[in-house]
């Protein structure tokens, strides 16, 4: 008989999880594998709620396994390191993203593509190596892989830099695959959520004209005054959209709902590509003449691999990016799932993990 | 007042056309342009039937200007060149595809990318640089600036070259343009018509190796043994599916009716390009998961530009690459269209001009 989260492994851990699809998270007890010879132990101190979170405590994609504990944008201080581990020492800053393992051998992992790997595993709500279910960063303590643990740039703020370990790499590596990363080229990015605001960020830093598309003209002056983009677009406005149809060399869709893609077809220019990496629960209405008229693509792109990752944060370290976030207790963790339902976040929550998580 | 078809221009033609949404084609008279300094005038020896023919000829993309003389697979002897004309002369055997203009200015036009200029002037259905329509090749004559008409290779035969001036150029072009050139890789060709008969054999002439994506178990035999594709498979059959997941580095699909698409994308290896290339009006379903989790795209193309297209001309000639056609006679046309709305045709039909177009 499979043994409870609180007594299949020997360390003792806590933290919040959801028991249902109403998604209601509660404290939670459980626990963690011991610390093995390649494995890295350390304290949560932040945490960033991505959006994936959300869809997950509500089952919205169909596969969550209860209890859940989400979170896969965690910073914390290292406490303890195995035996064989090379790259961390006890006091080091360390972050784990989106995955904690994966198989190791194949093709993609060869070429630091853990993310593509068939049997990568995810952060929380996934079966590890041992069989037992991966717990995510809303809760007191992990142990992960050093190959899955990236090193946190000494200059860059735990709490704001939490976010990029999902919502940086999933926009800058579609960014680099797809050459939407340098002086010259023209680059959309529909949404101006945690994702969008990150994007526009990074664009900024390669030199890259960016133009944010959204369906709320109120964040016109956020987007250009302060995030720096250098145009705006309302969706809804079919004359800016007219306006600017054929200007861009790719689109950013960070988009997580339903919603036409015709339009951004329409503002490509003639081999454009329209990225898509925010995930919609049904299938999109994709028109096929635009996209044979003017030798389009619609892609996809998740996350990024480990190197990738390490590499995306070393340059927002560099160029001094980080997110902008609202800091809350975990008692107030509910209260933000909802809001983050609405959109009422700029632009991503973080849980003061080291502070506020008490165990009860 | 706008003259009559026939009176528009001082060179009489002939040919057929559609009229109405019917699309039933019946003999029509009409009128060619003047040859300029710039044109070629050529007789038209034989002209493929391509299922845009008949989308045209329907009104079904609902933007048909009737009366539509179709036809965009055109081989012909030259019989007049301009006094500009260099590429050609008198007596040469040509071709013409699915454009007769563009601006010539801008930067596709620039890049010998006509086919994605703004200012693109089709074959038939649109209206040219003097205003008048363009009329197509079920007709005795056409009148073409020298930019937009191809030398035909000497050994390659009218019949089976004909339909390459659109199906041909139609795969050739995204394959070149999305990388699936490289010998060895895995190619699927969903669609086993017009287009996908000689993406089949393309595909193989640039020693891929080729699987065709097919909802008819009839047409394994046909695809292996004479097309010479490497393995077949039946979309509902769901066991070799499965075993085929990941298994492919592109598929060219030419199915040209809305269809699911995320079968096609499961068939894909990481990384894998979906080039769709079949035109209709309704908006494919793309589920988002498994271009995301796949890192997979979905693109589009549109026939090729002139340079290409001579290009894929001469790759099919050197490569012994030609369509499987039937030849039928002009009167032959409206049975002929009815049947390629069944998809009863192996696998275009080619209307031998020259020797059945009487007025």
């Amino acid at each position: 008989m499979a043994k409870s989260p609180e007594q299949e492994h020997p360390q003792e851990a806590f933290g919040w999880a959801a028991r249902d699809p109403s998604g209601l998270l509660s404290p939670f007890k459980f626990s963690r594998r011991a610390t093995g010879e390649k494995d890295v132990k350390f304290k949560v101190l932040f945490c960033g709620i991505c959006h994936s979170d959300l869809h997950s405590v509500k089952n919205e994609w169909g596969f969550s396994t209860y209890p859940l504990v989400p979170g896969h944008e965690i910073v914390g201080e290292v406490v303890e390191v195995g035996s064989k581990v090379e790259k961390f020492k006890v006091g080091d800053k360390v972050g784990v993203g989106c995955l904690v393992g994966s198989c190791g051998s194949c093709d993609n992992c060869h070429d630091h593509l853990e993310n593509y790997c068939p049997k990568m595993i995810l952060t929380y709500g996934a079966i590890y190596h041992d069989g037992t279910m991966t717990y995510g960063g809303y809760s007191n303590m992990m142990v992960v892989n050093e190959h899955f643990a990236i090193k946190f740039p000494q200059n860059m703020p735990l709490d704001a830099g939490a976010p990029l370990l999902c919502a940086g790499i999933t926009v800058y590596s579609p960014m680099r695959f797809f050459g939407l990363d340098r002086p010259g080229v023209h680059l959309g990015v529909v949404g101006l959520g945690g994702l969008g605001h990150v994007a526009v960020k990074f664009a900024k830093a390669m030199g890259v004209k960016v133009t944010v598309i959204s369906s709320s003209p109120g964040k016109r002056e956020e987007a250009v005054q302060r995030l720096g983009a250098d145009a705006f677009l309302v969706s809804s406005d079919i004359n800016q959209i007219q306006a600017a149809m054929g200007t861009m060399d790719g689109i950013i869709d960070t988009v997580s709902a339903v919603h036409p893609m015709l339009p951004l077809i329409g503002l490509l220019k003639h081999n454009g590509k329209l990225v898509l990496i925010g995930a919609p629960d049904r299938p999109l209405e994709l028109p096929v003449f635009p996209l044979i008229m003017g030798r389009k693509i619609v892609a996809g792109s998740c996350i990024g691999g480990m190197k990738e990752t390490q590499e995306m944060i070393d340059f927002a370290a560099k160029h001094k990016i980080t997110a902008d976030i609202e800091v809350i207790s975990i008692d107030h963790l509910n209260t933000a799932m909802d809001r983050l339902a609405k959109g009422d976040v700029k632009y991503r929550f973080v849980i003061d993990i080291g502070n506020t998580l008490k165990q009860a | 007042m706008a003259k009559s078809p026939d009176q528009e221009h001082p060179h009489k033609a002939f040919g057929w056309a559609a009229r109405d949404k019917s699309g039933l084609l019946s003999p029509f008279h009409f009128s060619r342009r003047e040859n300029g300094d710039e044109d070629v005038t050529i007789k038209i020896l034989f002209c493929g039937v391509c299922h845009s023919d008949l989308h045209v000829a329907k009104n079904e993309w609902g933007f048909t200007n009737y009366p539509v003389v179709p036809g965009h697979e055109i081989v012909g002897t030259v019989m007049k060149v301009g006094s500009n004309v260099k590429k050609f002369k008198v007596g040469e055997r040509v071709g013409v595809g699915v454009i007769v203009g563009s601006c010539k200015k801008c930067e596709s036009c620039q890049q010998d990318l006509e086919n994605y200029c703004p200012q693109t002037i089709f074959t038939y259905n649109s209206h040219y640089t003097d205003g008048t329509k363009t009329y197509g090749g079920y007709s005795d004559m056409i009148v073409v600036d020298e930019r937009f008409v191809l030398r035909f290779p000497d050994n390659l035969p009218s019949e089976g070259g004909a339909p390459l001036l659109c199906a041909g150029i139609t795969v050739y072009s995204p394959m070149k343009y999305y990388g699936m050139t490289e010998p060895g890789k895995h190619l699927g060709v969903a669609g086993l018509g017009g287009l996908g008969h000689v993406a089949v054999k393309i595909g193989k002439a640039f020693g891929l190796k080729v699987t065709v994506i097919s909802s008819s178990p009839k047409k394994e035999a046909e695809a292996i043994e004479r097309l010479g594709a490497d393995s077949f498979l039946v979309t509902s059959d769901r066991t070799k599916m499965k075993a085929a997941l990941g298994t492919m580095d592109y598929i060219i699909d030419t199915v040209s009716a809305v269809h699911p698409l995320l079968p096609l994308l499961s068939l894909l290896k990481l990384n894998g390009k979906l080039v769709t290339v079949g035109l209709f009006d309704k908006p494919l379903e793309l589920p988002i998961f498994p271009l995301v989790l796949g890192r997979k795209l979905v693109g589009g193309n549109e026939i090729g530009g002139m340079k290409e297209t001579q290009e894929m001309l001469d790759f099919c000639a050197k490569h012994g690459v030609t369509a499987d056609v039937e030849v039928i006679r002009m009167d032959y046309i409206n049975t002929a269209m009815e049947r390629l709305a069944k998809y009863d045709v192996k696998y275009r039909f080619v209307i031998d001009v020259a020797s059945s177009l009487s007025q």
